[in-house]
């Protein structure tokens, strides 16, 4: 009777530790694993907490719409607007269920599930850079045309045609994201350099070498995996990272010629490589608020990270138009940027689709993105508006000049650049390998463009 | 009748064998077998979201470029060094803990065998920090030491790799210690006590007795290691903190698996990368069987 109950007992156990298998996600270390959607709720980051306390009291019957995002600053953004949308859509509440995934993460599960057909989210954010890999075969995202149709004449089309494809519009993005100068004041003071003057490249290389003989620091750092700052160089010329009919553009006068100054400014130590790679690493922060740095070219969204990240540089920045090659040209481009779109698995398409349309590209939307994200919007028209001209946010009490000074002086000089299906794989290759070989190793451009374009399409 | 003849069978000698491996052929049918053919058949497509089509040998075609080389370069070197390094420094260790003389055996197996209890991620990710290029980082604080200057470890292909593989020695030590340890275990007491009549010192011992009786733990030792060293990914995944190391100098086989197949959505290439890596590992484990099995029986 005895061996009779061990022998049952242990036969349960061995059944019940075998299932233990299936649900449980503490072993799955490695992001690549398919995904169902409990593997992305048992990553779900603090927010949902914070979402508890915004949802509509009493109202039992907001729906309630996921959203999976790869930065934590835009939690705040989406936050306001569910309230927002909430007031004015009393019958349409929406409850927003955040899931908050570092960059490759999260745009990797978006592929798995989207091509395994089970686990999307509602909506998510979607980085230019990845794309393009979202709108290959038939994109699994809601095509948003009809809640655009409204606001399409206020908008910079440009922000939306890098996310269509044939015709159909599927990300709405943030920002325009235009390029601009940050440069360090206190620095050019001690060296004598007044930033108005630097025109043109070569001023800029000037003025560098002499911030350098009376400082001791560079002008710059510049990344190696990552492009932002190196754009401007580009696009500058007419120039981009793809040609028009979406072949790479590598092996071009344009690139060695951009390349080629870069690595003469790193010659004479007027630029360094930024510590960590790129613009985005915690060691150049920490080197930026060192003022180990004077400037640096990034976009208008690039204002957040100085205020939450380098707060010592409080009340030493300023931001000006980029230098030019040749006066007259364009100054700025739109770079970066995150189209969220709404997924084909979600069971609320139309209504995702049209808080997205509210949230992104209302006025009043607008006026948050710049209030709470410190992003250029969407809608030129919200540019002159009050609100945003004279708003007393964090950026105004950091910078020392309102932030949308020098962008209305480069409004007219921001074109769109050329994206399209080889986008990401050109991307990558730039920020692995064509910039790394550039700057840390030094070697010839031409032989680089010529190599690497090769190993692209 | 029926019931009670039903029965019978069921729990008859005849097919209780094949009721208890059941369980394991269906896992095996289902997790193994299945994925093996599903992706023969994917490395011969072109897999996209409602658009599945056949496209013959394209995949392969495209899989003859440089970055894949490199990759392959890199899984190999990793291979071989791992190989070269993490079966005689185990075998050696185990000899010395076992040894009678030795003091502080449980101390020195446990600390040797922690680390393989951490997880690789975190440990990739405590690497990563230890090995930054800024000048507090704890690698550069120890040769901040010894007068020299701040190493940018993890973007420089020649202290890159060395660092992965530092990783990856400081993480499987233990496992193969244990194995070898165990190993020794089974060597009779009696065979060292005649070498030592005989007059033998402690290498003489170690090369003529120890390393010809962990000949079967060695086989199997390498064959594992075979495997591990040609699929590492997480290891190069967290030390680099993502699959975009500087100039690809962390890339391996499944790396650039994850990369094409996963990140850029080109499921159908990374099947054929697959295949390529079951095809090698096959061949290269069925030779190394081969070998040792003719020594074995020499």
């Amino acid at each position: 009777m005895k061996k009779r109950l061990i022998a049952s007992a242990l036969s349960v156990l061995m059944t019940v530790s075998l299932l233990t298998g299936c649900g449980g996600n503490a072993n799955n270390q490695d992001s690549g694993e398919s995904t169902e959607g409990k593997a992305a709720e048992s990553k779900d980051e603090s927010t949902k907490a914070d979402n508890q306390e915004q949802k509509s009291d009493g109202n039992a019957e907001a729906t309630k719409l996921s959203l999976w995002l790869t930065e934590q600053l835009h939690v705040e953004f989406y936050d306001e607007m569910e309230k927002l949308w909430n007031e004015q859509n009393p019958d349409k509440q929406i409850e927003l269920e955040y899931t908050v995934l570092p960059y490759e993460d999260m745009h990797s599960k978006l592929l798995i599930a989207l091509q395994a057909g089970t686990g999307a989210p509602d909506m998510a954010d979607i980085e230019l850079g990845k794309f393009s890999n979202f709108l290959k075969g038939d994109p699994q995202l809601v095509a948003l045309n009809d809640v655009i149709e409204p606001y399409k004449g206020d908008m910079v089309q440009s922000r939306l045609d890098i996310y269509s494809k044939d015709g159909n519009y599927y990300g709405l993005d943030f920002h325009v994201g235009a390029s601009m100068m940050y440069y360090n004041t206190e620095l050019l003071e001690q060296a004598d350099v007044d930033y108005t003057t630097i025109k043109t490249w070569d001023d800029y290389h000037e003025a560098g070498k002499k911030v350098l003989e009376k400082t001791g620091m560079p002008m710059t750092a510049v990344d190696t995996g990552d492009v932002f700052s190196f754009f401007p160089l580009l696009s500058q010329q007419g120039s981009g990272l793809l040609k028009e009919d979406g072949t790479n553009n590598i092996d071009s006068p344009e690139m060695v010629k951009a390349l080629t100054f870069v690595q003469e400014m790193l010659n004479d130590g007027t630029a360094v490589i930024s510590p960590g790679g790129s613009h985005h690493s915690e060691e150049y922060w920490g080197f930026m608020n060192g003022s180990q740095a004077v400037s640096v070219s990034m976009p208008m969204w690039y204002m957040n990270r100085f205020t939450d990240h380098m707060p010592d540089l409080s009340g030493k920045m300023v931001i000006a138009p980029n230098p030019v090659w040749t006066e007259g040209g364009d100054r700025s481009v739109g770079l970066g940027g995150t189209g969220t779109a709404v997924t084909v698995q979600s069971t609320h398409p139309e209504l995702a689709a049209e808080f997205l349309a509210y949230a992104k590209l209302s006025v009043e939307g607008n006026i948050r993105l710049y209030t709470i994200l410190g992003f250029d919007p969407l809608r030129p028209d919200v540019w002159e508006m009050d609100e945003v001209r004279n708003a007393d946010t964090k950026f105004e009490k950091y910078f020392e000049n309102p932030p949308f000074e020098s962008l209305m002086e480069v409004k007219d000089e921001i074109p769109a650049i050329i994206v399209g299906e080889n986008f990401p794989d050109v991307m990558n290759a730039m920020t692995t390998t064509i910039l790394y070989r550039a700057f840390e190793n030094m070697e010839d451009p031409a032989i680089i463009c010529k190599e690497e374009a090769a190993m692209l399409k | 009748m029926q019931q009670i003849r039903i029965k019978k069978m069921f729990f008859s000698r005849k097919t209780v064998p094949y009721v208890f491996i059941f369980p394991f052929v269906l896992s095996f049918g289902l997790f193994f077998l299945y994925p093996v053919v599903s992706i023969v058949q994917m490395s011969f497509q072109s897999v996209l979201p409602g658009k599945v089509e056949f496209i013959g040998l394209e995949n392969y075609r495209q899989l003859l470029n440089p970055t894949f080389f490199k990759a392959i370069k890199n899984s190999l070197l990793y291979m071989i060094i791992i190989l070269a390094i993490l079966i005689p420094v185990p075998m050696v260790l185990a000899c010395i803990i076992n040894s009678k003389k030795m003091v502080g055996k449980t101390l020195f197996k446990s600390a040797l065998f922690i680390p393989a209890l951490t997880s690789v991620v975190v440990a990739g990710t405590i690497f990563r920090l230890s090995f930054a290029e800024t000048a507090g980082a704890l690698a550069n604080h120890i040769i901040g030491l010894f007068g020299m200057a701040p190493i940018k470890w993890l973007r420089n292909a020649s202290t890159g790799f060395p660092v992965l593989i530092f990783l990856s020695f400081w993480r499987w030590i233990g496992i193969n210690l244990l194995y070898f340890l165990s190993g020794l275990q089974s060597i009779p007491e009696e065979i060292y006590e005649s070498a030592d009549l005989d007059g033998a010192g402690a290498v003489k011992k170690f090369w003529y007795i120890s390393r010809p009786m962990l000949q079967p733990i060695t086989t199997y030792v390498l064959t594992i290691t075979i495997y591990g060293g040609l699929s590492m990914f997480t290891e190069s995944y967290m030390l680099w903190s993502g699959n975009k190391s500087p100039n690809d100098m962390g890339l391996t086989i499944v790396g650039y698996l994850y990369r094409t197949g996963w990140e850029q959505n080109n499921m159908g290439f990374g099947a054929a990368i697959g295949v390529f890596l079951l095809a090698v590992t096959l061949i290269l484990n069925a030779v190394q069987l081969k070998i040792s099995g003719r020594r074995e029986n020499a």
